[in-house]
């Protein structure tokens, strides 16, 4: 936590230096006459990063990746242009996905071998999907995000998990590429064996999960546990585990197009990243003591207006 | 199946695990540590940006296409030769972070052979083809209308 603090505070009296110093104000003055948004130029860079520490926090206590809610929120009430904020929205799921990797992995609860399969094809798809959306006029782009995020509200709002799915017989490709494996569950004190199947049908989802992520510039966590868990079997500690692990591989291909392409403004990137990052390790910590079933149901109607708006914009209603 | 045999005693890592996660460990933590110190130049203003701060503002609210014309910046690799300006000093955190999953998947290519399991050797060394090809910035990718 003192880290989180020095952190914070570090990067905001860099931004009160730079509102005092001599070019401060100079600077304020020559971007209002370039036609910025009225403020100083380190405002909007400040709030994002408060912006983010809370929603870092939330997205912990919720359950919900940061990724998805960045994009939505993000779009739709800061002044940045989408193709910036997916750039952002990338790298910022990818550094949470980072941090939590190393544990899942150490733990078991992250699987590679479900993994590996899954994020060759995740990843490839997600570069196609970068190509694309990077191309598509940013009406459709923006309109076809806010129908997505609607849909992910009301999957987050219905889909029921499932803790440890019943497979009856593994299917040949997930024999042949030896997608099973053995975890401790610390919490009831059980070894618990796993083995997956349906794993085409799940492989053809992983197309279009990698094709979004990298379209949109989410995360995609929110589809990686149901098609891990409720379609090929895995139980849900291994799915949110290997999601979690799954999603820097994805994300990972997409950024590196996005970076290449000038779509990352370190201005408001570095902010968002570190500000999410910060709120996931308090959120960690305030886990034991929050409601979580109530913020989650918090984020979800969020989601929804932020879905709402993003269709608005995207439709310039 | 559920075994409670062994009940409370954890199962040993598998080492291409242990290997990944260190890894991604020390090279996340390190990038963005290196993120927060080079914004801090950048912020504040020790060290100058190739597009001005009033520039950016503007810009940030446009179309990529605009930003890259206006603000005369490079696509691709190109920013490596503006490491010395304030704000692509930044991209060295952001390209670790961005990096680190195919320098994590690199051992373990040799580890699964080693193994004896060529099919995960050979899906590890087609995800660093793919993540290699595209950082390598030859993907070609069409602008908006």
């Amino acid at each position: 936590m003192g880290l989180v603090v020095l952190t914070l505070g570090l990067i905001f009296a860099a931004f009160a230096y730079a509102a005092n110093a001599d070019g401060g104000k100079a600077v304020a003055e020559a971007a209002k006459a370039a036609g910025a948004p009225s403020g100083p130029w380190w405002m909007w860079p400040a709030v994002l990063l408060v912006f983010c520490f809370v929603l870092g926090i939330l997205a912990v206590l919720a359950g919900v990746g940061g990724g998805v809610l960045y994009v939505p929120l993000v779009s739709g009430f800061f002044p940045f242009h989408l193709d910036f904020v997916r750039g952002a929205g990338l790298l910022v799921a990818l550094a949470g996905s980072l941090a939590a990797g190393p544990g899942l992995l150490k733990r078991n609860l992250a699987s590679l071998k479900l993994a590996l399969p899954v994020a060759l094809i995740a990843s490839a798809c997600s570069i196609v999907g970068a190509m694309i959306g990077l191309t598509l006029p940013t009406r459709i782009v923006q309109t076809c995000l806010g129908a997505l995020i609607l849909f992910i509200a009301v999957l987050l709002l219905v889909s029921k998990n499932s803790a440890k799915p019943v497979v009856t017989k593994q299917d040949a490709l997930s024999l042949a590429l030896g997608m099973n494996g053995t975890y401790y569950d610390a919490a009831t004190c059980e070894t618990v064996e796993w083995k997956t199947h349906r794993t085409p049908q799940g492989f053809l989802l992983f197309i279009v999960i990698g094709f979004m992520a990298g379209m949109f510039g989410l995360g995609a966590g929110w589809a990686n546990v149901p098609v891990l868990n409720l379609l090929m079997g895995a139980p849900l500690k291994i799915a949110v585990g290997t999601s979690k692990f799954l999603l820097a591989i994805t994300d990972t291909s997409a950024a590196w197009i996005y970076l290449n392409q000038g779509c990352v403004i370190p201005l408001m990137a570095i902010p968002s990243i570190i500000g999410l990052m910060l709120g996931s390790f308090v959120g960690v910590k305030l886990l034991a003591k929050a409601k979580p079933k109530v913020i989650r149901y918090i984020v979800i109607g969020v989601m929804l207006l932020a879905g709402y708006k993003a269709i608005q914009k995207g439709l310039g209603w | 199946m559920i075994d409670k045999t062994n009940a409370c005693v954890s199962i040993p890592t598998p080492q291409e695990n242990i290997l990944y996660a260190d890894i991604l460990f020390w090279g996340c933590w390190g990038g963005l540590a290196l993120m927060a110190v080079t914004y801090i130049l950048y912020a504040t203003g020790l060290m100058t940006p190739h597009v001005p701060l009033e520039t950016i503002t503007v810009l940030w609210s446009k179309p990529v296409k605009v930003y890259l014309e206006q603000g005369h910046v490079p696509t691709g690799w190109g920013w490596v030769v503006l490491l010395g300006k304030g704000d692509f000093i930044n991209f060295l955190g952001i390209v670790l972070l961005a990096g680190l999953t195919v320098v994590a998947f690199i051992p373990l290519i040799p580890t699964y052979l080693k193994k004896g399991e060529p099919v995960f050797a050979i899906l590890a060394l087609l995800e660093v083809l793919v993540l290699v090809a595209a950082a390598s910035g030859l993907i070609p990718v069409g602008s908006a209308g």
